[in-house]
């Protein structure tokens, strides 16, 4: 018995089918749904935690592979550091959880942790480095 | 008012016409002596708009002498001319790299040029051009490696030692193309990341990044060029530099809306200050992931009332300002256009493209831009930035050539 935590994108056309579903039903996994987050008209984003056999959670992942769903190891944590960021907001079109916005008033950059799936596709954006992981 | 749907000579030409309007409300030697004995009346160019709506054009024109406008964005072509120089026994620098950066040595003895986007040859694009000049900025020892031929005057052949900004003589930078007047939307509609100067596009449109400060930007604010020329003094990363001419690819025939704003990337400037009195705090080294090292530089540039004319110009909103999204996952020079959008559209965070909602990201910094047009105001207001007349105007009329391969015959 393992466990592992992925963040799971489902593409537009996927988005309705009941996928998780089968996770439990086909590869007897125990999961946990962390945060997720489903767009009209964008993709959908899940952060999971799997629980099962080691070769059943592999199988699943290759199974979600084949739908169409891309899948990562999930992060620890994400961090702003505030002494680089020019509050430029080029992180926050890459964002699809909205965890990282622009304030409507000032237009500086506002990191929400609580809506953040840690998928780390901001990580490469920054033009500054000023978003960093930690594992 | 002679604003409408025109191209820059129209306007030009009705301007001259309209003899009433060259007789200027104010004259810069007004509002600097208004400057001298703190009386002058200044605001950054996201007040004014509030403040025409309240009061008109008219009173606007009378009681507001300058707005201050500013821009903080990644500008490419930038770089900086250093003396560093003669060593004993001197030498002719014919190769030159700074941290490992190569720098252009082809000038005089111990003159080089640095270029913002030259890459480091040991870091890659994790340190470049940039990134010396940000080092230099901030006072930290910078490694100056030369190799040279020798000749009678210039025997030596080899030298490697560390500099300062304060070891060296001149340093200044002088950056062809800067504070473009508007630029593109970029997004990608291909099936595959990819990674480009407007930022990390995902793929099947899953994203929009737009540069530009839109309301505050300095030449969206005085869209025919009518207050900012060659000579003009500007906040230029901190110091007080200059318009030193046109910037390259200064393309004033691009198509306008009816209050003067060019609906893509026109005019832009090439610009002159001090390095050495420069703040880390305007000017930033950066990477794009897998496209190369540039710079953030922040402008600031005082655009006086002169008459209300200027206003109609200055009370220009993000609303009013309409720029192109274009597919960069093409990769040609002529990119398919996905339609206009205008500023608010792109700052409230999604716009649609083929009716499906993407998400927008700056790749210039708006609260930097405020800040730069804060300070720039509170320098004038303190007296210890002062107002200049261009010497020359920028053109009005410029060809935008393209690069065709083509043999001597075919010229």
């Amino acid at each position: 018995m393992i466990k592992r935590k992925l963040v799971l994108s489902f593409p537009e056309n996927i988005v309705t089918k009941p996928i998780t579903y089968k996770l439990v039903k086909e590869f007897n996994l125990e999961f946990n749904i962390l945060r997720a987050e489903i767009t009209p008209n964008m993709e959908g984003k899940m952060l999971i935690e799997l629980r099962g056999d080691k070769a059943q959670i592999d199988q699943s992942i290759e199974y979600l592979t084949d739908t169409g769903v891309s899948v990562q190891e999930a992060a620890k944590d994400i961090i702003i550091d505030r002494n680089q960021c020019v509050d430029c907001g080029v992180c926050t079109s890459i964002c699809i959880t909205q965890a990282l916005i622009l304030d409507s008033k000032s237009f500086k950059l506002k990191f929400n942790k609580d809506k953040c799936i840690l998928c780390e596709l901001c990580l490469d954006c920054c033009p500054v480095s000023a978003i960093k992981v930690y594992i | 008012m002679i604003i409408g749907k025109i191209s820059i000579l129209e306007y030009y030409n009705l301007l001259n016409l309209n003899q009433d309007l060259n007789i200027m409300a104010k004259t810069i030697e007004e509002i600097n002596e208004k400057i001298k004995s703190r009386k002058v009346v200044v605001l950054n160019a996201e007040e004014i708009i509030d403040y025409v709506k309240e009061k008109g054009t008219k009173k606007a024109a009378k009681e507001v002498d300058v707005v201050t406008t500013a821009t903080f964005g990644p500008m490419c072509s930038s770089g900086a001319f250093i003396n560093f120089g003669h060593p004993d026994p001197p030498i002719k620098m014919t190769k030159v790299w700074l941290n490992d950066v190569p720098a252009y040595a082809g000038i005089a003895a111990v003159d080089v040029y640095i270029g913002a986007t030259e890459l480091s040859e040991t870091e890659g694009m994790n340190y470049g051009g940039a990134y010396v000049i940000e080092d230099l900025v901030l006072g930290k020892p910078v490694k100056l490696r030369a190799t040279s031929y020798g000749t009678d005057c210039y025997p030596r052949r080899e030298i490697e030692t560390y500099i300062t900004r304060d070891t060296i003589n001149q340093a200044y930078l002088f950056n062809p193309r800067n504070a473009y007047q508007n630029y593109a939307v970029a997004t990608n509609s291909s099936n595959r990341t990819i990674y480009t100067y407007m930022g990390k596009l995902l793929p099947n449109f899953g994203n929009a990044n737009y540069c530009s400060a839109g309301q505050l930007s300095p030449l969206l604010n005085d869209p025919y060029y009518r207050t900012i020329g060659i000579g003009t003094r500007i906040f230029f990363g901190g110091s007080q530099g200059y318009v030193s001419w046109y910037g390259t690819q200064h393309n004033p025939g691009k198509e306008r809306l009816a209050n003067g704003t060019p609906c893509g990337p026109a005019g832009s400037l090439a610009l002159i200050g001090n390095l050495k009195e420069m703040s880390p705090q305007y000017l930033k080294a950066c990477t794009f992931h897998n496209y190369g090292v540039t710079i953030f530089m922040g402008i600031g540039i005082p655009i006086p009332v002169i008459d209300e004319e200027m206003v109609e110009f200055l009370k220009i909103k993000d609303g009013d300002i309409y720029t192109e999204i274009f597919d960069y996952s093409v990769q040609r020079r002529n990119k398919p256009s996905y339609g206009k959008v205008n500023y608010k559209q792109l700052r409230s965070g999604k716009i649609k493209i083929n009716g499906k909602f993407v998400q927008t990201g700056s790749i210039s910094s708006y609260p930097r831009a405020l800040e730069i047009s804060n300070v720039l105001k509170k320098e004038i207001e303190n007296g210890k930035f002062y107002l200049t007349a261009s010497v020359a105007p920028l053109p009005p009329e410029e060809k935008y050539s393209s690069l065709d391969i083509l043999s001597k015959e075919e010229l």
